[in-house]
């Protein structure tokens, strides 16, 4: 299985019946196609609609209807669409259950840096900073390392997406918490080690006496 | 309302002015205003919108024609041509959350000095802003958006100028069409009055100016 499977089908497990839930682009999008069987949740897009289906078949793409990011999906039955003011509503007044975003760092205490590169590449915050600071739950879906350094850092060294911490970091070596802001290893890919997380991690890990390995 | 042709709807429009145009990703940005604005190659105009899209589309033309000073929006990361400016100095760009450029916005047309959002708090969003606590949780003071023009895009528009939208094109249509001094409204569909229920227009006529004619 690849990084980018492992990390959303680990994800996927973590939706419950009736979720509202906001996908980012990128790994996370993939999360939509491992809904477990018979659970049903309500995807976002921030663009304006609830009830985001995937991508149409070929030939039925509607020019109105699409993701975050411009990509033709299709709405399921009881879909809704509505504004950005609305969306945005949604998103810090507290109705969103769920939010899965990219990271390019994440600090011990669970801080997230997710929208700039100061002097190389300044795409905007978009929606971040609002999923973020409004979702019940934020969860990061990223690659443990980028280019073999550790994106789980002691301090972000990028600029910060919001003072709130995420609750819960997905990579392809391991399901990582912040209980009582300390980054915890809860969980390790399947046949990946205690010894090979710490390695590719920057934070200092708090690791119980028991680690399970994923459930994918 | 009256109606008007887009060459003329785009004369009222000087240079320097500030526009907003409806759209996310290109999906719901009148196009025909947009090529306009090209054609009459207004210059210095401040585009607020939610992106720049990507070169060759919605707003995306406009970064390649050089019609705007400045942009203010909440993405441009799929737009390499206004990195590019952006970083050379001659196109100045403001980022904004895309939830506080949405209520900066509608504070505007809802009569509203600004708004306070927990967005950004913390971060470089926050400087140069006031911080308020209230019951213990701090916010941003994040003051209305105001524009000279919106420039929207409707599915329907009625004779009157009454307006509905369709799916994710919707966007920011009908917020800014509440925060501008002229609106002007490019629909895809024209269609009698009582063809849209009252129940299902999201923009009333009276906030409408312009109606580009088919």
């Amino acid at each position: 299985m690849d990084a980018q499977t492992i990390i959303a089908r680990r994800i996927a497990r973590e939706l419950r019946e009736g979720m509202l839930v906001n996908l980012g682009i990128g790994i996370p999008t993939l999360v939509a196609d491992y809904v477990p069987a018979g659970l049903h949740v309500f995807f976002q897009s921030e663009n304006g609609l609830i009830g985001t289906g995937p991508v149409p078949q070929e030939g039925l793409a509607q020019a109105r209807l699409t993701d975050a990011g411009g990509r033709p999906v299709t709405a399921l039955p009881g879909a809704c669409a509505f504004d950005s003011a609305m969306s945005f509503g949604l998103i810090r007044g507290g109705h969103l259950d769920m939010t899965v975003l990219g990271a390019l760092q994440v600090d011990q205490h669970g801080l997230l840096a997710n929208w700039m590169i100061p002097g190389k590449m300044v795409p905007g915050m978009g929606g971040a900073m609002d999923l973020v600071a409004g979702a019940k739950r934020v969860v990061v879906a990223m690659q443990h390392t980028a280019k073999g350094k550790p994106k789980i850092v002691n301090r972000c060294s990028l600029p910060l997406t919001s003072i709130r911490p995420v609750d819960l970091v997905v990579t392809e070596l391991a399901v990582i918490a912040f209980p009582g802001g300390r980054a915890t290893l809860l969980e390790t890919a399947p046949g990946v080690g205690v010894q090979q997380v710490l390695a590719a991690t920057e934070a200092a890990l708090e690791v119980p006496e028991r680690v399970p390995s994923m459930t994918l | 309302m009256r109606t008007i042709s887009v060459q003329a709807a785009v004369e009222l429009i000087p240079d320097g002015a500030s526009v907003m145009v409806g759209g996310f990703m290109g999906v719901g940005t009148p196009e025909r205003l947009v090529d306009e604005l090209v054609r009459q190659k207004k210059r210095d105009l401040t585009i607020i919108a939610n992106d720049n899209a990507l070169p060759g589309t919605g707003i995306g033309k406009l970064v390649s024609a050089g019609v705007m000073r400045k942009t203010i929006a909440s993405h441009i990361g799929l737009n390499p041509e206004t990195q590019k400016k952006m970083l050379a100095g001659t196109l100045e760009v403001e980022l904004v959350p895309q939830g506080t450029l949405i209520e900066r916005i509608r504070a505007a047309g809802y009569g509203l000095g600004g708004v306070l959002t927990p967005t950004g708090v913390g971060t470089v969003v926050e400087e140069g802003k006031r911080r308020i606590e209230l019951d213990g949780k701090p916010y941003l003071l994040e003051t209305a958006l105001h524009a000279d023009f919106a420039l929207v895009q409707a599915m329907l528009a009625d004779y009157l100028g009454n307006l509905s939208y369709a799916l994710t094109a919707r966007n920011f249509n009908p917020v800014i069409a509440m925060a501008a001094g002229t609106v002007i409204v490019d629909a895809e569909h024209i269609v009698p009055v009582g063809v849209i229920s009252p129940d299902h227009i999201v923009t009333p006529a009276p906030v409408v100016d312009y109606l580009i004619a088919h």
